[in-house]
C-alpha cells in the first residue's frame, strides 16, 4: 500500500513536472522577463511618439514592470542554463556575472529613479526613454547574441 | 646536373618567372589616374562628418573601449580577428608621422577606394574597402578633410599577426582579381532616386554586406546570397538575413526599418544588440531621408 502511495506519486510528480517544465526552465524565464520589458518601454514608447494619450497609471505600471523585472532578471543564469531552448544569452555572461547583473541593475535604478521624478506629460516620457533606452542596447551589445 | 634535367630546370625557371611577372601584372595595385582626385575644391566638413559616420571609421579605428569624444582619437589598436589571422587597425588620426596627416588625397582616395597603401602596397580587405570602392571623389574629399579636423594621436599600432602566405601582401592581388568590385551588388530600380541612394550608402560607405553576406574559403562573398545572413566571424551566433525573405525584418514594413536604424527599437521592441549597436548608432546621425532609402533599398533587393 505505501509502496504503491510512493510510486503514485512519483508518477505523478513525474507528471507535473513535465506538465510545467518548458515555461520554468529559466532560459523559458528570461525570455518572458525580456518579452515584459519590451511591453513596457513599447507602451512608454507609444506615448512618447504621440501614438497613444498621456496616461500616468500606464506609465507608472510599465516603469514599476521595468524596475522589478531588471531586478529578479540576473537571477535566471544558473549554471546548466547556458544553452537550449532558443536562448540567446551569451556565453560572456557566465564569465563576467558580477558586469551583467551590474548592467541589469542599473536598468531597475534608472526606471525607480523616472518612477520616483514622475514624468507628467509626453515630452517627458519622451525624455525617460533617452534615459532608459541605452541601457537596452548596452546590454544586448555585449551580452545578447542573435542566432 | 645532366643536359636534360638542366634545360627542363632553366624553362621551368624562365617560365615561373614568367608566369609571376603575368601575376604581378595581372594582380598589381591599381590606383585611380592622378586626375580622378584632381579639381575637388574646398572639402565640405558637414557632409565629411557624414560620410564618417556613413562608413562607421570609428567602430574599428578608435581606441578599444574609447566613449564619447574620445571615440573621435584615431588611434587604432583594435585587434580584428579572422580565419586568415589577426589584424591590428592602424592609426588613421591626422598626426603626421603616426598616422595620415602626411598623406595626399589621392593617397588616402586610392587606399579608400582601391585598397592602395602609401607605398603602392595592397591594403587587405579587412579594411571594408571592397564596399568603399563605391564612394564617389567628392565624398572621399570631403571625409578626408573631415578626418584632418580631428584629434591627433602618436600611436602606433602592432603589425598584423598573420600566419603565412596570408602574411605577403602580394597575394592579395590574387585575392582583389577574384572578388574586387566597384560594380553594383544586386539589381534594383535605380531610377527611383531614394532607392539609387540606399543603395550607394548599402553598398558603398555603410558596408552593410561585409557583416550580412557570407563568405565563401577565400574570404569572398557567396554570389546570390547579397545580405542573406552569415554566422558571427567572433565566434558564436548569426548575423541575421536583412532581405526582404528574412523571417525577421521580412515583415516590417520601411518605415519600421528605418525606425529601427534611428532607435535601435525594433517594432516588438526588442532592442538592437552585438556589434550593429554601433552601426544603429552610426546610422542615428544620418538625416531622416538616408535612413528611409536605406530601408526602401532594403525593400527592393531579392527576398532570400
Ligand atoms: C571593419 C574594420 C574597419 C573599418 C570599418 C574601417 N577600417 Fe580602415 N582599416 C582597417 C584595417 C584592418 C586596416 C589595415 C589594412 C592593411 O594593413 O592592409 C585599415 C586601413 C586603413 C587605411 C590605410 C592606413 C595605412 O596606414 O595604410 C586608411 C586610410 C583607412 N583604413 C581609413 C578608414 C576610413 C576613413 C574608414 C571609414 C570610412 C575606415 N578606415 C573604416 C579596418 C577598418
Ligand atoms: C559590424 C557588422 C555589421 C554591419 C557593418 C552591419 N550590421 Fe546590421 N546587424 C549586425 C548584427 C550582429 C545584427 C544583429 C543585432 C542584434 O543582435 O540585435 C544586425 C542586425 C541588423 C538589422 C535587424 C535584423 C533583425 O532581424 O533584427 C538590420 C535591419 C540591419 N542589421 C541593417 C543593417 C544595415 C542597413 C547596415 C549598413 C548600414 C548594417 N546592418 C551593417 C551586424 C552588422
Ligand atoms: C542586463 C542585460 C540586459 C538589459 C539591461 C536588457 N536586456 Fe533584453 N535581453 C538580455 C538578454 C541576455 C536576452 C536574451 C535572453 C535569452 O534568450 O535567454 C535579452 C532578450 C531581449 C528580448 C527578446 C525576448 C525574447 O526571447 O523574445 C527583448 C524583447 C528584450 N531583450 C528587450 C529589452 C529592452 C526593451 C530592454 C531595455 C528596456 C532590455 N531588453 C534590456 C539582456 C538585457
Amino acid at each position: 500500500m505505501k509502496l504503491k502511495t510512493a510510486l503514485f506519486a512519483i508518477a505523478f510528480t513525474g507528471l507535473a513536472m513535465g506538465a510545467v517544465t518548458a515555461a520554468d526552465e529559466p532560459q523559458m524565464v528570461r525570455q518572458e522577463m525580456m518579452k515584459k520589458v519590451g511591453g513596457a518601454m513599447g507602451a512608454l514608447a507609444g506615448i512618447a511618439k504621440g501614438e497613444k494619450p498621456y496616461d500616468a497609471a500606464v506609465v507608472t505600471a510599465s516603469l514599476t514592470t521595468m524596475s522589478e523585472t531588471a531586478k529578479a532578471f540576473p537571477d535566471q543564469f544558473p549554471a546548466g542554463s547556458e544553452t537550449g531552448m532558443d536562448t540567446e544569452a551569451s556565453p560572456k555572461i557566465w564569465e563576467n556575472m558580477e558586469d551583467f547583473k551590474a548592467k541589469a541593475l542599473k536598468l531597475g535604478a534608472d526606471a525607480d529613479a523616472v518612477l520616483a521624478a514622475m514624468p507628467a506629460d509626453q515630452a517627458a516620457v519622451g525624455a525617460a526613454l533617452g534615459t532608459i533606452g541605452p541601457n537596452c542596447g548596452g546590454c544586448h551589445e555585449v551580452y545578447r547574441l542573435k542566432k | 646536373m645532366g643536359q636534360r634535367l638542366r634545360k627542363l630546370v632553366s624553362s621551368l625557371v624562365v617560365f615561373g618567372v614568367v608566369a609571376a611577372a603575368a601575376g604581378w601584372f595581372l594582380t598589381k595595385p591599381e590606383p585611380w589616374p592622378a586626375s580622378h582626385w584632381e579639381g575637388l575644391g574646398e572639402a565640405d566638413i558637414a557632409n565629411g562628418a557624414l560620410v564618417f559616420s556613413a562608413g562607421g571609421c570609428v567602430s574599428c579605428h578608435a581606441v578599444p573601449g574609447a566613449e564619447g569624444d574620445a571615440k573621435l582619437v584615431l588611434a587604432g589598436g583594435l585587434p580584428l580577428k579572422s580565419p586568415f589571422g589577426t589584424f591590428h587597425v592602424p592609426n588613421i588620426s591626422p598626426d603626421e608621422t603616426a598616422g595620415i596627416g602626411g598623406w595626399t588625397l589621392a593617397e588616402f582616395g586610392d587606399a579608400m577606394t582601391r585598397g592602395v597603401g602609401k607605398q603602392g602596397e595592397h591594403l587587405y580587405p579587412s579594411f571594408p574597402y571592397g564596399s568603399y570602392a563605391r564612394l564617389t571623389a567628392k565624398d572621399v574629399n570631403d571625409l578626408f578633410g573631415y578626418i584632418k579636423t580631428l584629434p591627433k594621436s602618436a600611436n602606433v599600432a602592432p603589425s598584423h599577426d598573420l600566419p603565412f602566405p596570408f602574411n605577403i601582401r602580394l597575394s592579395l592581388g590574387g585575392w582583389k582579381l577574384l572578388f574586387f568590385t566597384d560594380k553594383p551588388r544586386v539589381t534594383v530600380d535605380t531610377s527611383d532616386p531614394k532607392i539609387a541612394r540606399g543603395q550607394y550608402l548599402v553598398e558603398g560607405p555603410g558596408h552593410c554586406g561585409e557583416c550580412h553576406t557570407p563568405r565563401n574559403a577565400l574570404g569572398g562573398f557567396e554570389s546570390g546570397m547579397w545580405l542573406a545572413g552569415a554566422p558571427n566571424p567572433e565566434g558564436e551566433g548569426r548575423i541575421p538575413n536583412i532581405t526582404p525573405g528574412s523571417k525577421s525584418i521580412g515583415a516590417w514594413s520601411a518605415g519600421e526599418i528605418a525606425s529601427y536604424l534611428e532607435t535601435g527599437f525594433t517594432p516588438e521592441f526588442d532592442s538592437v544588440g552585438g556589434s550593429m549597436v554601433e552601426v544603429q548608432k552610426n546610422m542615428a546621425k544620418l538625416p531622416a531621408a538616408d535612413r528611409e532609402a536605406i530601408a526602401a533599398y532594403l525593400k527592393a533587393i531579392p527576398a532570400l
